[in-house]
């Protein structure tokens, strides 16, 4: 166990909790500029990892810091999507402008639904996020003139300041970069006041209320700035899938993002990144089991005689080709974190750094679940 | 507009209205007693239309029977859910049983069409392709039997929660868990039958709704706009949610056939934020501030 000594407000003030850190930082920064050279096939998968961190810092900031969970997060990403290809390709504006711009439309948007959310807690406001993006997603089907309707629109590669990022690995750097930004300026608004403010909304609104702060500002602020960073992650998106179809923004991307924040483990913004990285890989794990799972499993068996090595091949190629397998893989993830672990990975990164750190004194119950009855939410 | 089409309208809108008030019905009757919120509500209705298709065309027993074996199926299958799955979350934050019922429901669904392949299929019955007519209206003998089923649904469950021993101890749980504790009401296994007569009723709305649609794995998707038929009614009132389900029915018929095309799809999410932003306890229901 290292202890901090805090000597100067200059420690408090700092990014990182130590040089250790920062150092650790740093080569994490370093493996991931080289990522991109060492695993030239994924690279596709790996702009789109970084995108959907983005996009789990977003809804981390709501659903993790402020408590105010949203199953509509797909329509901000597609507001950002569409408003990003409508401003540079149909208007002519540069790329920089445009996502700004995207960025103010899906916070308006963001305000838009935040403004009623005040006068709804828990679950209401999640079914009033759900109706909200249905409904967008029929804008999106209709609004020909912008959206294209359903016959989708093409994208083009970005252009920024004149350079063309036609190849994978820049616009990888360029997700990265803009990722390492949201973060960045997520982090700092987080240790700022209102970051305190929001997280003291998600604990108690009645003593966040008390305590002096509006519910109504920095609820309406944490819908918006959600909104905004899902807009620029949605114009990233939408370069990244190339070709927008209404039916992209759907509510089980909204139910992906969730599942994102929840298995990352809710209340941190190493959750969403781990949450992102999941999500975005487990696809390609599901592709590659498909095609490696039923010969190694064929082998494993074929110690009880050759036929049933080929019968259990059969049986499990035949199992990993049904279509439907993918969305059921992704809900039965989901029930085992919650009923498991419902502080997600890092909850269990945590634990298993405090094992090591506190190597021969590790206690279980450090970590124990209060088991409480069911706490009523209604007023008798 | 004739008095006819207004009169087909009303008919069917009802109709529909009452599968949205069933599955509806399912997801307060869950949220009175555990305070639970079951997104995979229409999921289960989902399965019961699949089951009872198994059941009647695969294994070739009557409707009557394969409707019954269904309701019995599934409503065991909830209450398995609640004693294996749900029972473990009670006591966690709201959030965390509507993301696990939400995993539940992408399982249905993957289930679903690991087991029955991802066709459409329709559900033959004793009244398919029947109809009578009165004063100058066609009435299907399909939107009959919704509306008949719905009726006589809400009858038996009327009487049961209002005159038995059993319905009155769970309303008892549902009011007041720890003093239902105290005499002596086994208030878990209350939670488990009401999960089996939810999912029972969630079974009897996809069986009375296969006929006049079709059966395939999307089928689940009415949950979300028996959602807006649950908040319409308030969200904890069980007449509620039938008359709630009901007016959105209505109301979607009639905006598809007298407003522009496209607003159907979505006047029942946009009645739900309506109703959600100016009266929030919706028509029925009862909402308080939170207990500090």
């Amino acid at each position: 166990m290292r202890f901090i000594f805090k000597t100067t407000y200059r420690q408090d003030l700092g990014l990182f909790r130590d040089r250790y850190q920062r150092d650790w930082y740093i080569a994490l920064l370093l493996g991931l500029l080289a990522l991109p050279f060492l695993l030239p096939d994924y690279r596709v998968d790996l702009s789109l990892m970084l995108i959907y961190g983005l996009c789990g810092v977003s809804l981390m900031v709501l659903a993790g810091y402020t408590g105010l969970v949203s199953l509509g997060h797909a329509a901000f990403l597609g507001i950002g999507a569409y408003a990003h290809v409508h401003f540079t390709q149909d208007l002519g504006l540069p790329w920089v402008a445009s996502v700004a711009l995207a960025a103010l439309v899906s916070a308006a948007a963001g305000v838009l639904v935040g403004l009623p959310a005040l006068r709804m807690t828990g679950i209401y406001l999640t079914i009033a996020t759900l109706a909200f993006a249905l409904i967008i997603q029929a804008v999106f089907n209709r609004w020909d003139a912008v959206t294209g309707g359903l016959s989708g629109k093409a994208v083009e590669r970005p252009v920024i300041f004149g350079v063309s990022l036609r190849d994978d690995t820049s616009f990888y750097f360029l997700c990265l970069a803009v990722l390492i930004a949201g973060l960045w300026l997520t982090r700092n608004l987080l240790r700022a006041p209102t970051g305190r403010a929001w997280v003291a909304i998600r604990d108690s609104e009645i003593a966040a209320q008390s305590m002096g702060v509006n519910l109504a500002i920095y609820k309406t602020l944490a819908f918006s700035y959600s909104a905004a960073l899902m807009g620029v992650a949605g114009a990233l998106f939408a370069h990244q899938v190339g070709f927008l179809a209404p039916d992209i923004f759907t509510v089980l991307l909204s139910i992906q993002f969730l599942l994102m924040v929840v298995v990352g483990g809710l209340g941190s913004l190493h959750g969403a990144i781990f949450g992102a990285i999941f999500v975005a890989l487990l696809p390609v794990a599901i592709s590659e089991a498909r095609d490696v799972l039923p010969d190694w499993l064929g082998r494993l068996f074929s110690v009880f005689g050759q036929d049933t090595g080929f019968a259990v091949a059969a049986a499990v190629d035949g199992f990993v080709k049904q279509p439907g397998l993918e969305p059921g893989i992704f809900g039965l993830v989901l029930v085992l974190f919650i009923l498991f672990e419902p502080h997600g990975f890092y909850g269990r990164w945590v634990k298993i750094k405090l094992y090591f750190s506190e190597f021969p004194l590790y206690r279980r119950a450090t970590f124990k679940r209060q088991k409480s009855y069911a706490r009523s939410e209604r007023l008798r | 507009m004739t008095l006819g089409t207004v009169l087909q309208l009303l008919l069917n809108g009802l109709a529909v209205g009452c599968i949205y008030g069933l599955v509806a019905l399912g997801f307060v009757l869950i949220y009175k007693t555990t305070e639970l919120v079951n997104f995979a509500q229409g999921d289960l209705m989902m399965l019961g239309a699949f089951t009872c298709y198994m059941f009647t065309v695969w294994y070739g027993i009557g409707y009557w029977p394969a409707f019954a074996l269904t309701v019995a199926v599934i409503g065991l299958f909830g209450a398995a859910l609640d004693r294996i799955v749900l029972r473990r979350v009670i006591g966690q934050p709201q959030f965390a049983a509507v993301m696990l019922t939400i995993g539940l429901g992408a399982m249905f669904r993957s289930f679903a069409s690991m087991a029955w392949g991802s066709e459409i299929y329709t559900l033959p019955t004793p009244f398919s392709a029947k109809q009578t007519l009165v004063a100058g209206v066609s009435v299907s003998h399909e939107y009959l039997s919704i509306i008949a089923g719905t009726v006589l649904l809400c009858a038996v469950l009327y009487g049961f929660f209002a005159r038995t021993k059993l319905g009155i101890a769970m309303q008892a749980a549902s009011q007041n868990q720890l003093a239902a504790y105290y005499m002596g009401i086994p208030v878990k296994r209350m939670f488990s039958l009401i999960w089996a007569i939810s999912a029972g009723v969630a079974a009897i709305a996809g069986v009375l709704l296969a006929p006049v649609s079709l059966i395939d794995t999307n089928l689940g998707f009415i949950g979300l706009k028996a959602f807006a038929a649950a908040v319409l009614g308030g969200f904890g009132s069980i007449p509620g949610a039938l008359a709630g389900g009901i007016s959105i029915g209505l109301i979607e018929l009639f905006a598809g056939a007298y407003l522009p095309e496209g607003i159907n799809d979505v006047v029942a999410y946009a009645m739900l934020l309506i109703v959600l932003v100016l009266r929030p306890q919706g028509m029925f229901g009862t909402v308080g501030r939170k207990r500090v």
